[in-house]
């Protein structure tokens, strides 16, 4: 049903000097999803993100060429598959880059990993892609399952919330999510007193949400995305859940969806993000450059699209540093070698896993009353340190780092 | 207090309540889909994307004009219901003689247009919509509590369903429309203006998919995709109940709520798919649906 959006192109030309011996030309495709549920999180925004880095990259280093395509995987992961395949064989790209839908960007990192191209995956979250599904031409660059789980969940638990109910969505990322969490929570000494598996686009969770008010359970932990996890929260407002004691754990809460809920029915919901817009001047300021790329002054960005920002701006560093972009497992290779310094994401680095490893940070959705212009949706709770804010490299099961 | 098949009394009757309510909203949409097959032979596939419409139609109006819910809750489908006046006098007219197959093609269509427009400048992640002051909160029934809002959904939607259902059946204005829709020429020569009767119904039809929608703005995500999530099911109400009859689309949408309810209790990860099963047994039992006649 979904229409195929005809591949944008976009040439950001270099400085107009003559052909350079030491001119390095790369290709990007941002593959997303351009129309549908997750079109909000990645989609056009990432594409605007991905221009932005092209354009001050190439200001720098005026002998780099970048250009830019764009595709619509639909959520499928035959159709992402296929356009992978097609932008690597024919169109000559040399990294691929977003990808929201774990799914896409579990075959995509495959044929990356076949083809010695580069994946940088902003979009998708299961930890597998790091774990025992990692290889050495894929980096999970912004946030994955476990991060998420262990931050809000842990957080949580040590706050008092020590019993837990899950409403889960009933797939591969909902059940990742679900066991990352549960194993979280009882790791810190919690009790996981029931869970409702449902199916994806569920329109009507209210009686999910009467099952976990049975239950008594002091935290909800909604294991789920985008518009069921709206849902879930519209109803439990309705329902007086969280006036009743109760308290939703929002495990992957963007800020569109803060903004589709509206502070009124979000207040108070914990969630964990490593990337917010409000957070410091140097986001601030990107921000609005996003806004007028996007050419949507109303729309904030999401951790998803800074993580697009982020990382294509240290691939092409490590592009320049190898003069090449053509190995794709040596580009990576350089990419772990250097340290990642950034606007948005700061310093930070690459595990051998190809996990990037960046803070995590705890926050907790304000009351109207607190929120004083559009957009200031959270305040902070906590902040993560990387060195604990992602799975610890044992624990991956990755082929590559138990050697 | 005591068990049915394990689960416990007061838990049962809390789902039964639940299923009456999304009941309400398959009743109202499959009603007007049952509306507008019954009298203008087409399949209006549109129907998902101009609920929606009423949503976005709600949101705007608060946003833009102030105007609350319950001003919403008369102008959305006005205006929605306006927008399907002109579709039926641009496109759907010269349909009617043709097979099912092309309006079921022109609708849908326009469902995607719309749903695509939407998206483009509202993006998919959602609008934010809250309950009216007036109704928030909730009263404890002792086995479960009931938000005021859903108890308004039951009442409103009861109420729309059986004044339409009475309008069409039982009185002389819907009497000459069920003689138009058998009869055109016969009916014509008595002085009565066909055509013009038939745009309305379409406009009312799709004013009921906007009233729907506006009923869902608090309650449920409001997106560009809402509708054709819904629709879907929303089809399968009315094939069940049996095309174009009224009453199995009012009944058939209350007693699928219910049975989904039950679903959710006893087997949540089968709850989207249980309509389709007894759809599928219908089908293959009374091919016309429960309420359907024949022919």
């Amino acid at each position: 049903m979904r229409k195929i959006l005809g591949l944008a192109t976009l040439v950001v030309a270099s400085a107009c000097g003559g052909a350079n011996a030491q001119q390095v030309t790369v290709k990007v495709g941002v593959l997303s999803d351009m129309s549908s549920l997750y079109s909000d999180i990645g989609g056009a925004g990432s594409v605007a993100a991905a221009k932005l880095a092209i354009a001050d990259f190439t200001k720098a280093n005026p002998n780099v060429k970048v250009e830019l395509i764009s595709g619509d995987h639909q959520n499928k992961p035959d159709i992402g598959l296929q356009l992978a395949n097609q932008w690597y064989d024919v169109e000559k790209v040399d990294l691929i880059i977003d990808t929201p839908n774990s799914g896409v960007a579990l075959a995509v990192s495959q044929t990356s990993n076949a083809k010695n191209k580069v994946f940088v995956v902003s979009g998708a979250a299961a930890s597998d892609l790091t774990g025992p599904k990692c290889n050495a031409n894929t980096v999970h660059w912004t946030y994955d399952t476990w991060m998420l789980a262990n931050g809000t969940g842990k957080a949580l638990v040590k706050t008092g919330g020590d019993t837990w109910f899950f409403l889960t969505s009933d797939y591969a990322f909902g059940h990742a999510l679900e066991r990352d969490t549960m194993a979280a929570v009882e790791k810190n000494g919690g009790k996981v007193l029931g869970k409702v598996r449902h199916p994806l686009n569920t329109n009507d969770f209210s009686s999910f949400l009467l099952q976990a008010q049975a239950s008594k359970a002091k935290i909800i932990g909604l294991a789920n995305a985008g518009g069921d996890t709206i849902n879930a929260i519209k109803a439990g407002a309705e329902f007086g859940i969280v006036k009743g004691g109760q308290k939703f754990a929002g495990l992957l809460v963007f800020a569109s969806d803060v903004n589709a809920l509206g502070l009124q029915t979000a207040q108070g919901l914990t969630l964990t993000e490593t990337w917010y817009w409000d957070m410091n001047d140097a986001n601030r300021a990107w921000t609005k450059r996003w806004q007028a790329e996007r050419g949507a002054p109303g729309k904030f960005p999401t951790m998803v699209q800074a993580g697009v920002y982020s990382g294509l701006t240290h691939y092409l560093k490590s592009v320049v540093a190898l003069k090449s972009a053509t190995d794709g497992k040596a580009v990576v290779a350089q990419m772990k070698k250097t340290p990642t310094d950034d606007a948005l994401f700061g310093k930070g680095s690459i595990r051998v896993d190809g996990r990037k490893l960046h803070p995590a940070y705890l926050l907790e959705v304000k009351a109207p009353s607190e929120s004083k212009y559009p957009g200031d949706f959270y305040k902070l709770r906590a902040t993560i340190p990387a060195d604990e804010a992602f799975r610890p490299l044992k624990d991956g099961n990755c082929p590559m780092a138990t050697g | 207090m005591f068990e049915i098949l394990g689960i416990p009394s007061s838990a049962l009757f809390g789902q039964l309540l639940i299923g009456l309510i999304n009941g309400s909203f398959y009743a109202l949409l499959s009603l007007g889909l049952a509306v507008i097959f019954g009298m203008l032979n087409i399949i209006n596939f549109s129907h998902g994307a101009q609920y929606m419409l009423g949503a976005f139609a709600a949101y705007l109006l608060l946003q833009y004009s102030g105007l609350g819910y319950w001003p919403a809750l008369v102008i959305a489908p006005l205006l929605v219901g306006a927008t399907g006046v002109i579709v039926e006098r641009l496109f759907l007219q010269w349909l009617y003689k043709l097979d099912h197959l092309y309006g079921l093609l022109l609708t849908f269509g326009l469902a995607l247009i719309i749903e695509g427009v939407a998206r483009n400048y509202f993006g998919s992640a959602g609008l934010p919509y809250i309950v009216p002051e007036s109704l928030q909160g909730g009263r404890n029934l002792g086995f479960m509590f009931l938000p005021n809002y859903r108890a308004w959904v039951i009442v409103a939607s009861l109420t729309i369903c059986i004044s339409t259902w009475f309008v069409i059946e039982r009185t002389r204005l819907g009497a000459y429309l069920r003689a138009a829709t058998e009869n055109p020429t016969l009916v014509r020569a008595f002085g009565i203006n066909v055509p013009r009767m038939i745009t309305l119904t379409y406009g009312f039809g799709v004013a009921l998919a906007a009233f729907a929608g506006v009923m869902a703005a608090p309650i449920y995500n409001v997106s560009p995709q809402m509708g054709s999530e819904l629709i879907i099911v929303v089809f399968a109400v009315v094939v069940i109940g049996g095309m174009g009859s009224i009453l199995g689309a009012i009944v058939t949408g209350f007693g699928l709520g219910v049975i989904e309810g039950m679903t959710k209790v006893f087997f949540p990860e089968a709850s989207n798919t249980v309509i389709f099963v007894i759809m599928a047994i219908v089908l293959l039992v009374r091919p016309a649906g429960l309420f359907g006649r024949r022919g």
